[in-house]
């Protein structure tokens, strides 16, 4: 099994026009393969800023990154973004205009991995899996924004990816589509463990999805405390009424409380 | 259902719009002294469009249109995508594209006169510029609202630049440039008229701006408004064509 991603000290530094601003400051922590990690933080505490580094869309200045023991990244190794390290972006990036089908086999098709209908008979096969049989010549613009999602997981997997890295993916649903592609995206991690790096604000999302969730400081980004997730899977909605939950809940929670707190009193600073 | 209301609608406003006219004619409106009522005119667009000439005058503005226009399109899109990608095309040729873009097409004319050697050549090169530096300007506004998100998804499933190029670059700018196509249709009506009146005076090359050139030198009035509706209706007929096109073409975009 591979996949395991392991971040040494990352430290990243903007300077626009001398002012230094520190996003990231010495993070370490560890994700093994086939692990389904979390990260929550406060609204800019470099969760975003450290999933472009590994996705190869921004670059850190100290500290490396490695996947199965070979450094990925480190200052001044530039990584370029691959299929290996597939990222799920906030607000979605389907291609508009070409077909669903499309849309999940392109990956493949475009690596020259799999002929055109090797691939389509693959994704008709996940898209099938999570519901969404019979829908491969439409359009994202006539699905809902939930089958978009599970469709952009799709086309993710269809990459066969070592690591999944999703960025807020289900921010833009409504808490009970959110539910339903929750279970969906457990179904398709049960299917076949890939390493999953998921960013959130919501802790009931993060405990639901996670092995371990990584709760960070406020900027610049470290970690405050890791909570392991020992809820056993498959997991459906019943699992959030668990007393269990409600404790891995309440630790979190003031976790992460604390740091929303110092972030919001850092951005009063910093408007004052 | 809908349609044929808005159909009856649209059917209801032209009529208004002639009775209106027709009215006014009647009761004599100062300021309309040298506008000859609808029926006049009617009767003129009855005479003129059983004429060749009329029709070889349609066809030769039409041509004039045509060509200057898919030259412009032709050459305007991948010149507006190439100022959208590359850097280094853009440093170099963008300032003297600034430059150019705002001298009008018209202000063109005396040049193109002495440098092309036919009036055929002049026109057509007028309506090229009009239609180009629209197109291009639209391109480029399209190549810069795109999205990164969608260049980050290509790029991580592996695409090469060409295939980001071709399979999402060009896509995702199609809408605009559709709309600079059709924006620069309009134009190309305008400037065909006013460029044929002044470029073709006296020289037997007739179009519809000739046309009514001659017929505003001979006092024949209704003739006037007649070739005004014909060059209305014509780009009407273009640009409604160049709209279809781009619907189907972004039809995508349309389904939700």
């Amino acid at each position: 099994m591979s996949g395991g991603l392991s971040v040494r000290n990352v430290g990243k530094v903007y300077d626009p026009e001398g002012i230094n601003v520190v996003a990231l400051q010495e993070l370490s922590f560890d994700i093994a393969p086939g692990e389904f990690c979390v990260v929550v933080g406060p609204s800019g505490c470099g969760k975003t800023t450290l999933l472009n580094i590994i996705a190869g869309f921004d670059t850190l200045t100290s500290g490396e990154i490695a996947m199965d023991g070979n450094v990925l990244t480190a200052p001044g190794r530039r990584l370029s973004p691959g299929a290996d390290r597939m990222v799920v972006f906030q607000n979605g990036a389907l291609f508009p205009w070409k077909t669903v089908v499309w849309n999940v086999t392109c990956g493949p098709v475009l690596q020259g991995r799999l002929s055109r209908n090797e691939a389509e008979a693959q994704a008709r096969q996940l898209l099938a899996r999570t519901g969404l049989a019979g829908i491969e010549g439409q359009y994202p613009g006539e699905l809902s924004s939930g089958m978009r999602r599970r469709v952009e997981l799709v086309r993710a997997l269809m990459n066969d990816p070592k690591v999944l890295l999703l960025d807020e993916p289900f921010r833009a649903l409504d808490a009970l589509t959110r539910s339903v592609v929750h279970e969906h995206l457990l179904e398709l991690y049960d299917l076949a463990r890939r390493t999953v790096f998921f960013i959130t604000h919501d802790l009931e999302e993060a405990i639901f999805l996670a092995d371990r969730v990584v709760v960070m400081t406020t900027r610049p980004g470290r970690v405050k405390k890791v909570i392991a997730v020992d809820l056993p899977r498959p997991r459906d909605h019943r699992v959030l009424t668990t007393a269990r939950y409600g404790q891995l809940e309440e630790e979190a929670l003031e976790a992460i409380h604390e740091e929303a707190r110092k972030a919001f009193e850092t951005g009063e600073r910093e408007l004052a | 259902m809908a349609l044929s209301a808005a159909l009856w609608r649209g059917i209801a406003g032209i009529a208004l719009f002639f009775a209106l006219w027709e009215a006014a004619s009647l009761v004599k409106l100062p300021f309309l002294r040298f506008v000859p009522p609808p029926h006049v005119v009617l009767e003129n667009v009855v005479q003129t469009i059983q004429t060749p000439a009329y029709w070889s005058a349609v066809y030769i503005s039409a041509k004039r249109v045509a060509i200057g226009y898919v030259i412009g399109v032709a050459l305007g899109v991948p010149i507006g995508l190439a100022f959208g990608v590359s850097r280094v095309f853009r440093d170099t040729f963008f300032p003297v594209f600034e430059t150019l873009r705002p001298i009008p097409p018209l202000a063109w004319v005396p040049l193109s006169i002495l440098f092309w050697p036919s009036i055929e050549l002049t026109v057509v090169s007028i309506i090229f510029l009009g239609s180009f530096f629209t197109v291009v300007i639209n391109v480029l506004g399209g190549v810069e609202t795109l999205d990164a998100r969608y260049l980050r998804a290509a790029v991580s499933m592996g695409a090469t630049p060409w295939q980001v190029f071709r399979k999402v670059i060009v896509p995702a700018t199609s809408p605009s440039i559709f709309t600079g196509a059709a924006i620069a249709m309009g134009l190309t009506w305008e400037i065909v008229v006013a460029a044929e009146m002044v470029s073709s005076i006296g020289s037997g090359q007739t179009g519809l701006g000739a046309m009514m050139w001659q017929a505003y030198v001979g006092g024949v009035i209704p003739l006037i408004i007649t070739a005004m509706i014909s060059i209305g209706l014509a780009g009407l007929v273009f640009s409604a064509l160049i709209w279809q096109i781009g619907a189907y073409a972004t039809r995508w975009r349309r389904v939700v």
